[in-house]
Formats: structure tokens, C-alpha cells, sequence
């Protein structure tokens, strides 16, 4: 039982990240119908620029998380304008194979700038040790990381329901082109909708690297395919599936890892996506559509 | 025995009843036209009697035979041809092809003989013969200039014709069109209409026949199937339902 | 023309390319190296256009095929090695090998098909994809065929001339299969699936048929792969290679094997030019990857077909009318 509790934990932790990032593809996905598989790639750059600002800059942590999370929305903007906007009108699997050469782009071009090595995330001073309740141990990192994510998950429910420009991503999202007969800037909306997806990948990133400590180019590939089953998992499109998504995917990948095997850990993963796709293709939360004839 | 006959027909869409209690039967060599204001459930018909949607409640017969929980290419091999709404074609292969495609059940050749073509099989004399009978089709319908050229880039008015032939091709008993005249002009209209009657002759087929246009639907249907709410609420020649103080009603709203 | 000439046109055609090459390698205009790289890029061509047969022909976009090409080499590997002793000759044990590397790779095709094969569009993207890598975790995990290491010790069976011939046969194959009343059910279904039911086409069956048809040849070329390096690196068979092939039937085009052809050749030349850049090569890729979807999304080529026989139809077509002319 305690075993159990203690994989729980960890699965919390990591599905807190999970989330983060499945939030990002859930969002874009919402408002354009893309698999948006560069999304991954997001947490990449979140990772390095975090550690850049630590190492480089010299920057205390908070600061860093702040930078991550702004550049990684500049690139999640840039990236929609120069590769997604010209092709909305496109076929779906062109903007879907467009998403994985800039997906190739930027793992070959972080490849090439920062090397093939794995870098450490340096060990911040508070966030080092445990803390042991009721004999389960938790590392104090999970705390932060679970306390950020889930604040930013209020704070994107917030935006969302409550804000003029929450309002507008909703309206895109199900009807761009009435959105547009409305007078709502559609562009500009896809473009905040890409900034606030990317920014909680680059946290995600931030997060991941500090709780597992590495950085590498090919690191935002797992997560990033794993938060897609979660946003899948959810109901892709829906926010608070994709929260639920995530802490579902981080929980289960634990459990395996703890007590069935961790080398095949992956492939249950792979086969949770494949038996919800194939059963329940709108997720757990969604509802159920099918093509007019 | 009729050809077509359906009795008590319906389905439900979670909890929206779209058709219900639809019974219809249609003979041989009959013209029957469904009409009804939009969103009264004609094409949920069409959908039905090819084999689209399953029913939840009622049966099909074709022949006499239920077709109920049988795919739509199933359905073709009973008799049943269908065009569609919006027009389906495949539009990035030849008009020949298109029709060709509509040939398939009535091809046997395997793949064996498809990867070894020896001379004098079955492959080179079924493919001959199909290819003469699709240039046949085209010709009765003035296209047999267009075999080669892609099917996206005919024009509207053809796109329709095409759409139809295709729907011959498969050796039908009944065919279903739904709207063949949404997008043409009175003049194309009249056309379509000579065509409709010349391939009831020429193929010896059924008809029933979707359509908003009711100078088309008065024009050339011998009977006439009225529904609203998925319900049928009236039945009779164009002269009777002309007077049907429900269709009039149905119609404008009243 | 007759369809005797036409066929006969292609053939000589072929012909003469391969006595072409040959002779370049026979006087050394084309080194060893060259032929190491012609026997790559034919490979390349077989999987692509395997690939293509399913993306660009039944219209299924398919992201998991370095796992059928997988299950292909590691069948092939497995028999070979079997039967190493045996005395059979190199040739028999080839044409077996590579039979039983489609089979079971089209059986695999079959299994994952028929539940997959219900997806469409970007989801079954998803799933092909999820699939590919179970296959490969899967053989990560057994220990029996080796698990995580590399097989060794697989004999080379693939010349230029075997690779050569390979590709022919194939491409053969798939354009037989295309030109048929069977390829015209596959091309409905790209086309419109709602249709294609609605004029009589079984579309789950040749769904599932195409999807296997793919995965058959996708074997193929993972044999020959296997056979060519001597050896399998279970690494190799992940998402990026399953990516690699796809970017090759988006260059041609999808819906063309002859665009698929071109493409492999192509790349395989650029890869060389680029080896001296080798970091860059990933980057440029991914550079003209998403500089093609938005300039040309089409590829290279379109849905059209390069055909020797169109093309001499044209000459004789044009010197007539010049000579009508005078």
C-alpha cells in the first residue's frame, strides 16, 4: 500500500507536467483542428532556455521560469505565423506534416547549436531534499511543481471562461468563420491561443528538467508524445480534459513502471492511446461526432 | 411484389426521433418524388434504404428481402444505386474511371490474374468488355468527349450527369437522387428532367427522387411522398398533393 | 500501340538502365562506395513507395511503418540465419527470406489494419504511429531475438543487381495492382470513402487489403535492409526513420511511385553532397519539408506518373504534326 501511495506521488509529479503540455496541445488543436506535434519540442526549448538563464545569465530560478515561458510563447507565435498560417486553408495533413518538419527542424537545430550532450539542470538550493509524510517520502520539487501547474491551470480556466479574449478563442474554435463575420480577429486570437500554449510547454519544460535534471535535444519527443495520449485521453480540445488527461497518464505510467515493468512501460502507454482512439476517439470527456452524409 | 417497400421505418438520434413510422413502396418502372421542407428527414431516408444509418425500428425490403444490417455495398448488389446532396464524386480520376469504379461488383477477376495478366484470362476480357460498356454510358449521356479528362474539372451541370451515370453503372433496379437539380438553372432543369424520364426507359429502372425544385417534382413524378418531422403527411399524385391543405401548410409554415 | 509494345518499351527501357549502370561500375566510373549507396537508395525506394501505396494510393496516412520494415528484417535475418548451413543457394535463400520478411509483415499489417484502419486522417497518423513503436519496445523486450542488442552475423545477399531487380518487381507489382479493378476500389476510397461504398466497393476489405499490401512491401524492404547492412540495429526502427521514409513520398508526391522514385534518388544524392555538413542534414530536411507543404504541398510530382511510353506517344505525336505542318 505504501509502495503504491509513494508511486502515486511520483506520478502526480510527473503528470503534473504532463498536463502542462497536453493543456498546449489541447489548445491548439481546439481552435485549428491541428496536431500540433512541434508542441514537444516547446518543453525542449522551455528546458534550455530555463537553464541558459540560470547558467548564462546568472538568473535565480523564478526569473528563469518567467524568461522560459515568454520566449517559448515568442517562438509558439512565430512558429504559427511562419509555418501553420499559410496553410490554413490547406488540407489537414499538410499542416500536419508541416508540424513535424518543424517538430525535425528544431530537435536537429538545437542539435546542432548546443550538441548531442546531456546537460544537468544545476540543483537549486531550496527545491533540494525530501519531505517524509507519514512515511512517504515526497520530494519538495513536486510540490513546486505540482503548486505551479496547477495554478497556471486555474489561471488558463480563468482566461478562458471569464476574459473577452477567452471569449474569442471560444467563438474561433467552434466556428472560425462565423468568428470572423463577428468581428473577431481570428489570426490574432490563433496567435494568443499559440503564446499561451507554448508559454505553459516552456514551463512544463522548465519543470521537467529541473525534476528529472537533463537537457537534450530529443528530451521534449516522450513527454511531448505522451501529453498528446493525455490531451487524446481527456478529449482533445477540452481543457479541463486535458488536465485530467495528464494526471491520468503520469499516474498509470508510474503504476507500470513500479510494479509491472519499466522497460514496457512506453508500450502500455502507446496502447492506452490506441484502445481510447479506437473506442472512444472524442476522449472521456467528449462527445461523440460523426461525418454528415 | 414491389421493389422497394419499407414498413414502419424510423431511426432515432439520441432521443430525436428524425423518421418515423415511414412506409413507402415503390413498384417497377415507377418515378415516385419525396419532398418535404428542409430538414423534414428526406435525405435520413436516403441514408436508411442504402444502408448509411441502421435503423432503430421498421424493416426494408427489397425484392421482398429485408436489407436491414446490410453494408452499403451490400446494398448496391440487391438493386439500390444512390447520388448524392453534394455531389461525391472521385474527383481527382478520370470521368472513365468513375464510372469504371461503379463496374467493380460486376467484375471477378482476382489478384492473381491482376499481377499475371497471361494473355486471353480474365483480367484482358473483362477489362475490355467494362471499358466498352463505361464509353456506352458516357455516350448516352453526351460525356464520351470527357472519358479522360479529371472529374473536378467538369462542369456543374455534368458533375450532376456524371454522378448519375456512375449510380447506372452498378446495374440498379432503383435509383435513389437526392436533389440532381440543387444549383441549376431553369434551362438545365429541363434538361435534367428529359434525361430523368429517358433513363427510366432506356435502363428500365425506379425512381425516387429527392427535390426541392416542385416544377420538376410536379413535372415528372407519378407519385408523391410528403413528409414533415420525419413524417409522412401526405401521399398521392402531383394533382392531389398540390391540393393537400397539410402539404400547403407544411410549406408555409402555418 | 498495342499493349505488347508498350510493354515491350518499358522493358528495354529498363533494360538498358541496367546495362547503363552496370557498365559504370564495371569500367569505375561508379565506385564501390557509389554502389553501397545505389543499393541504400534502392532500398529507400522500395519502402517509400510501399509507404506511398498506402498514404498517397489508398489515402491512409500511415506514420508507423519502420515497424512493418522491422518486422521485416528481423524475419529475414532469423530464416537466413536458420537455414545458413543448409547449402542452399544465396539466391533461393533471398527470394525465400524475403517472402517469409512481407508475410509476416502483412500479417502484422492485417492485425493492426483492422482495428486501426476504422481512423481516419491525423488520428490514424496517431495510432500507426503507436503501433510502430510497440513494435519496436515490444522487440526491445525479447530477449529471444535478441532484445535490446544488435543481430549479427546476417549474411549479405543484396547486390546492385539483386537491389536492381527488387525495385523493378515491386514498382511492377504496385503499378499491376494499381491498374486494376482492385487499385481502382484502393483509389475510390482515397478519393471518397462515402462514395466508394455507395457504388459497391467493399472499402473495410480493401482498406485492410491495401493497408497489408503496404506492410508487405514495407517488409520487403526491411529484409533487403537487413541483408544489405549484415546486420540489425533495433535502434534504427523508430518514429524519425518512419518519418524519413514518409518526407521521401512527400517529396515525389503522394499518389506517385514514379515521384517516390525520384524522391529517394534525390535524396540519396543530397545526402551525400550534404555528408560533409552531415549536423545540417536533419535541419535541411526538416527546412524543405515545411518550404514544400507551403510552396508545392503536392511533391514533385502530384498524383501524375512519369511513363516512358507517354513520353515517346508525345515525340510521335509532335513530329507528326511538325511534319503535317510542312
Amino acid at each position: 500500500m505504501k509502495d503504491f501511495l509513494q508511486q502515486i506521488i511520483y506520478g502526480i509529479n510527473a503528470g503534473s507536467i504532463y498536463a502542462l503540455i497536453a493543456l498546449g496541445y489541447t489548445m491548439v488543436y481546439g481552435i485549428v483542428k491541428l496536431i500540433n506535434f512541434a508542441h514537444g519540442d516547446i518543453l525542449m526549448m522551455g528546458a534550455y532556455f530555463g537553464l541558459l538563464a540560470i547558467t548564462v545569465l546568472g538568473l535565480p530560478f523564478p526569473l528563469a521560469i518567467v524568461i522560459a515561458m515568454l520566449v517559448c510563447a515568442a517562438f509558439g507565435m512565430i512558429i504559427n505565423k511562419v509555418a501553420y498560417k499559410p496553410l490554413r486553408n490547406a488540407p489537414r495533413i499538410s499542416a500536419l506534416i508541416t508540424a513535424l518538419g518543424i517538430s525535425m527542424f528544431l530537435e536537429n537545430y538545437f542539435v546542432v547549436q548546443f550538441g548531442l550532450e546531456v546537460r544537468k539542470m544545476p540543483e537549486i538550493a531550496w527545491l533540494k531534499g525530501e519531505v517524509f509524510i507519514g512515511g512517504l517520502s515526497i520530494p519538495k520539487v513536486t510540490f513546486l511543481i505540482v503548486g505551479l501547474s496547477i495554478a497556471c491551470m486555474i489561471a488558463l480556466q480563468f482566461i478562458v471562461r471569464k476574459t473577452k479574449v477567452g471569449k474569442a478563442m471560444r467563438a474561433v474554435s467552434e466556428d472560425m468563420q462565423a468568428a470572423k463575420l463577428m468581428g473577431i480577429n481570428v489570426d490574432k486570437t490563433i496567435s494568443i491561443t499559440f503564446a499561451l500554449g507554448s508559454a505553459l510547454g516552456g514551463l512544463g519544460g522548465v519543470l521537467y528538467s529541473v525534476a528529472y535534471y537533463q537537457v537534450e535535444p530529443y528530451m521534449g519527443i516522450l513527454p511531448g508524445l505522451k501529453a498528446f495520449v493525455a490531451a487524446v485521453l481527456g478529449g482533445i480540445g477540452i481543457i479541463p480534459g486535458a488536465m485530467f488527461g495528464g494526471f491520468v497518464m503520469g499516474i498509470i505510467e508510474n503504476l507500470t513502471k513500479g510494479f509491472i515493468s519499466s522497460s514496457w512501460s512506453n508500450a502500455i502507454l502507446f496502447g492506452i492511446l490506441i484502445l481510447v482512439l479506437l473506442f472512444k476517439p472524442s476522449g472521456i470527456f467528449g462527445k461523440n461526432t460523426r461525418e454528415k452524409v | 411484389m414491389a421493389l422497394l417497400e419499407t414498413n414502419n421505418l424510423g431511426i432515432t438520434f439520441g432521443g430525436l426521433r428524425a423518421v418515423g413510422n415511414f412506409d413507402i413502396s415503390i413498384g417497377e418502372h415507377e418515378l415516385v418524388g419525396l419532398i418535404g421542407p428542409n430538414g423534414a428527414g428526406k435525405t435520413t431516408i436516403f441514408n436508411l434504404l442504402t444502408g448509411v444509418y441502421l435503423p432503430t425500428e421498421g424493416d426494408i425490403l427489397v425484392d421482398g428481402k429485408s436489407v436491414v444490417g446490410l453494408k452499403p455495398y451490400q446494398i448496391v448488389t440487391r438493386g439500390l444505386s444512390r447520388t448524392f446532396q453534394n455531389i461525391r464524386l472521385f474527383k481527382d480520376l478520370t470521368v472513365i474511371d468513375n464510372v469504371k469504379i461503379a463496374f467493380h461488383q460486376q467484375m471477378k477477376y482476382g489478384i492473381f490474374n491482376t499481377l499475371f495478366r497471361f494473355p486471353g484470362t480474365r483480367f484482358w476480357k473483362e477489362e475490355a468488355e467494362i471499358d466498352i460498356k463505361a464509353r456506352e454510358l458516357l455516350k448516352i449521356f453526351n460525356m464520351e468527349e470527357s472519358a479522360d479528362k479529371l472529374s473536378k474539372n467538369l462542369p456543374y451541370g455534368q458533375q450532376r450527369k456524371l454522378e448519375i451515370a456512375r449510380a447506372l453503372a452498378t446495374n440498379p433496379k432503383l435509383v435513389l437522387l437526392d436533389e440532381p437539380a440543387a444549383g441549376m438553372n431553369p434551362q438545365e432543369t429541363k434538361e435534367l428532367m428529359d434525361t430523368i424520364r429517358f433513363i427510366r426507359e432506356k435502363f428500365d429502372v425506379s425512381i425516387l427522387l429527392i427535390e426541392h425544385d416542385m416544377s420538376l417534382v410536379m413535372g415528372i413524378c407519378e407519385r408523391i411522398v410528403v413528409i414533415d418531422y420525419g413524417m409522412i403527411i401526405a401521399k398521392g399524385t402531383p394533382e392531389e398533393i398540390k391540393n393537400n391543405p397539410k402539404v400547403i401548410g407544411a410549406y408555409l409554415g402555418a | 500501340m498495342k499493349k505488347w509494345q508498350e510493354l515491350l518499351i518499358s522493358l528495354t527501357g529498363i533494360t538498358i538502365l541496367y546495362i547503363l549502370i552496370s557498365m559504370l561500375l564495371k569500367f569505375g566510373v561508379l565506385n564501390n562506395y557509389n554502389r553501397g549507396i545505389m543499393v541504400l537508395i534502392g532500398i529507400n525506394i522500395i519502402a517509400a513507395a510501399s509507404l506511398n501505396f498506402a498514404t498517397g494510393i489508398l489515402g491512409q496516412l500511415a506514420l508507423g511503418h519502420a515497424g512493418f520494415m522491422a518486422i521485416g528484417a528481423y524475419s529475414a535475418a532469423i530464416f537466413s540465419k536458420a537455414v545458413g548451413d543448409a547449402g542452399m543457394p544465396d539466391v533461393v535463400v533471398l527470394i525465400i527470406a524475403l517472402c517469409i520478411a512481407g508475410t509476416m509483415a502483412a500479417i502484422f499489417g492485417i492485425a493492426i489494419g483492422i482495428p486501426a484502419l476504422r481512423l481516419r486522417g491525423d488520428y490514424l497518423g496517431i495510432v500507426t504511429l503507436g503501433f510502430g513503436e510497440i513494435i519496436r519496445i515490444s522487440i526491445y523486450n525479447i530477449k529471444a531475438i535478441g532484445g535490446a542488442r544488435p543481430v549479427l552475423g546476417i549474411p549479405n545477399l543484396i547486390g546492385f543487381t539483386e537491389i536492381f531487380f527488387l525495385v523493378v518487381i515491386v514498382l511492377m507489382a504496385l503499378f499491376l495492382m494499381i491498374r486494376s479493378r482492385h487499385g481502382r476500389a484502393i483509389l475510390s476510397i482515397r478519393e471518397n470513402e462515402i462514395a466508394a461504398e455507395a457504388v459497391g466497393i467493399p472499402t473495410t476489405f480493401y482498406k485492410i487489403f491495401g493497408f497489408a499490401t503496404s506492410a508487405f512491401f514495407a517488409g520487403i524492404a526491411g529484409g533487403a535492409l537487413a541483408f544489405n547492412q549484415r546486420m540489425i540495429d533495433p535502434r534504427k526502427f523508430t518514429f524519425m526513420f518512419s518519418v524519413e521514409i514518409f518526407i521521401i513520398v512527400v517529396l515525389g508526391g503522394m499518389g506517385s511511385l514514379t515521384g517516390t522514385v525520384v524522391a529517394a534518388v534525390v535524396l540519396g544524392i543530397l545526402n551525400e553532397w550534404l555528408h560533409f555538413i552531415d549536423q545540417y542534414r536533419l535541419v535541411i530536411y526538416a527546412l524543405l519539408l515545411v518550404v514544400m507543404m507551403i510552396v508545392r504541398p503536392s511533391g514533385l510530382f502530384g498524383t501524375r506518373e512519369f511513363s516512358l511510353v507517354g513520353l515517346i506517344k508525345k515525340v510521335i505525336r509532335f513530329t507528326k504534326s511538325n511534319k503535317n505542318v510542312e
